[in-house]
C-alpha cells in the first residue's frame, strides 16, 4: 500500500515538471548564424554596376509585380521592399496518392493535402562598401494551408532556381528602366 | 467526504479561471521587466542611424528572417524567420543615446512566448557587433 502511494507521488510530481517544463521549453540558439549563412548570402545576392539605387528600388518593385506580388510595406531610405502573392498549392501527385490511400483505408488524408501558399519576398539594397555598386539581397518565405484551412507547412525558399529567375527578371526591368520603357 | 470537497475546489477553481478575461494577459509585465530591457539593449560607438539600421537588416537577413517592415524616423526593423513549424517575430530599434552613441534593442517572440533568455539575445548582439566591427555595450 505505502509502495503504492509513494509510486503514485513519484507520478504526479514527475507529471507536474514534465507539465511546467513543457510551457516554457523555447528554441535556443536560434539568433546565431548558421552554417550555410555565406551560401544562403551568395544564393540571395547580386551586384549591379550602378549608384543610383532609387533606380534599382523601381525596378525590383517592377519585377515583382511582372510576376503577380502585391508591394506591400516599403522603405526606400533603407532600400527595403516587401511584398507577397497567394498561389495554389495543389501538388496532382501528393493528391493521388492521398486518394488512393483514402479508397483504400476509409481514412481522410485528402483534407491534409496542400491547397493554398502565400509567398512573401522581401529585397533590400544598399551600395556596397566602396560605393560604387549597389548590392541587392532577396528573401523568400512561404506558408502553406492544407484543404481544411489549417497551415500546413512554413519554410524559407531555398531552391537557387527561383532566385536565379528573380535576378533574370531583375536585370531585365533594370534595363527596361534604363531605357525608359 | 474528503473526496467532494476536493472536487468543488477543483470545480471552482477551474470556473472561475474560465471568468477571466484573456485580453489583459497581452499586457502583462512582470517585476523582471528592467532585466528584459537590459538583455535586449546594447550601446554602440556609432552615430550614423541609417548604417545601423542597414547593417540590423543585412544581419537579420543572415539569420535568415525575412524583412516584413522598416521605418527611418523610428529606426525600426521587424522580421519573420520559420524553425520548423514556429515562426519567430523580431523587431529592432535603433535611437540615439547621447551625442556619441546608438542604442539598439531587440526583442524576440516565437508563436507567443516572449524569449526572456539574455544567451539569445547575446547572440544577436555578437553577430551585429561583427558585422559593425564595433563591441556591442552592456547598459544598466
Amino acid at each position: 500500500m505505502n509502495r503504492i502511494r509513494r509510486l503514485s507521488k513519484f507520478t504526479f510530481i514527475s507529471f507536474a515538471c514534465l507539465a511546467l517544463v513543457g510551457c516554457v521549453a523555447t528554441p535556443k540558439g536560434f539568433l546565431k548564424p548558421g552554417e550555410n549563412q555565406l551560401q544562403k548570402r551568395q544564393l540571395q545576392t547580386r551586384q549591379y554596376d550602378t549608384k543610383n539605387q532609387e533606380q534599382i528600388i523601381a525596378s525590383v518593385a517592377g519585377v515583382l509585380q511582372d510576376i503577380g506580388f502585391t508591394i506591400g510595406e516599403s522603405e526606400t531610405e533603407v532600400g527595403m521592399v516587401s511584398a507577397s502573392k497567394s498561389a495554389d498549392a495543389t501538388d496532382g501527385g501528393q493528391v493521388a496518392a492521398a486518394v488512393i490511400f483514402d479508397v483504400l483505408f476509409g481514412s481522410n488524408t485528402t483534407s491534409q493535402c496542400d491547397k493554398n501558399q502565400v509567398v512573401k519576398a522581401s529585397v533590400v539594397t544598399k551600395a556596397s562598401e566602396d560605393g560604387s555598386k549597389t548590392i541587392v539581397r532577396v528573401t523568400f518565405q512561404r506558408v502553406v494551408w492544407n484543404m481544411s484551412n489549417q497551415v500546413s507547412k512554413v519554410e524559407t525558399i531555398d531552391d537557387p532556381e527561383i532566385y536565379q529567375k528573380f535576378f533574370d527578371g531583375l536585370s531585365k526591368a533594370i534595363f527596361l528602366e534604363a531605357q525608359k520603357i | 467526504m474528503r473526496h467532494i470537497k476536493i472536487s468543488a475546489v477543483v470545480f471552482t477553481l477551474l470556473v472561475l479561471s474560465g471568468c477571466a478575461t484573456t485580453s489583459n494577459r497581452a499586457f502583462q509585465m512582470d517585476e523582471s521587466q528592467v532585466m528584459l530591457r537590459s538583455m535586449q539593449t546594447r550601446a554602440f560607438d556609432m552615430t550614423d542611424k541609417r548604417k545601423m539600421m542597414q547593417t540590423v537588416i543585412s544581419t537579420m537577413q543572415d539569420l535568415d528572417f525575412v524583412i516584413d517592415d522598416a521605418d527611418v524616423t523610428i529606426g525600426s526593423v521587424t522580421g519573420t524567420k520559420f524553425i520548423n513549424q514556429a515562426v519567430v517575430t523580431m523587431s529592432v530599434t535603433v535611437r540615439p543615446r547621447g551625442e556619441t552613441q546608438l542604442l539598439v534593442r531587440a526583442n524576440a517572440q516565437v508563436g507567443v512566448t516572449v524569449i526572456k533568455d539574455p544567451e539569445t539575445y547575446q547572440d544577436f548582439f555578437n553577430t551585429l557587433g561583427k558585422s559593425l566591427f564595433l563591441t556591442a555595450q552592456q547598459v544598466d
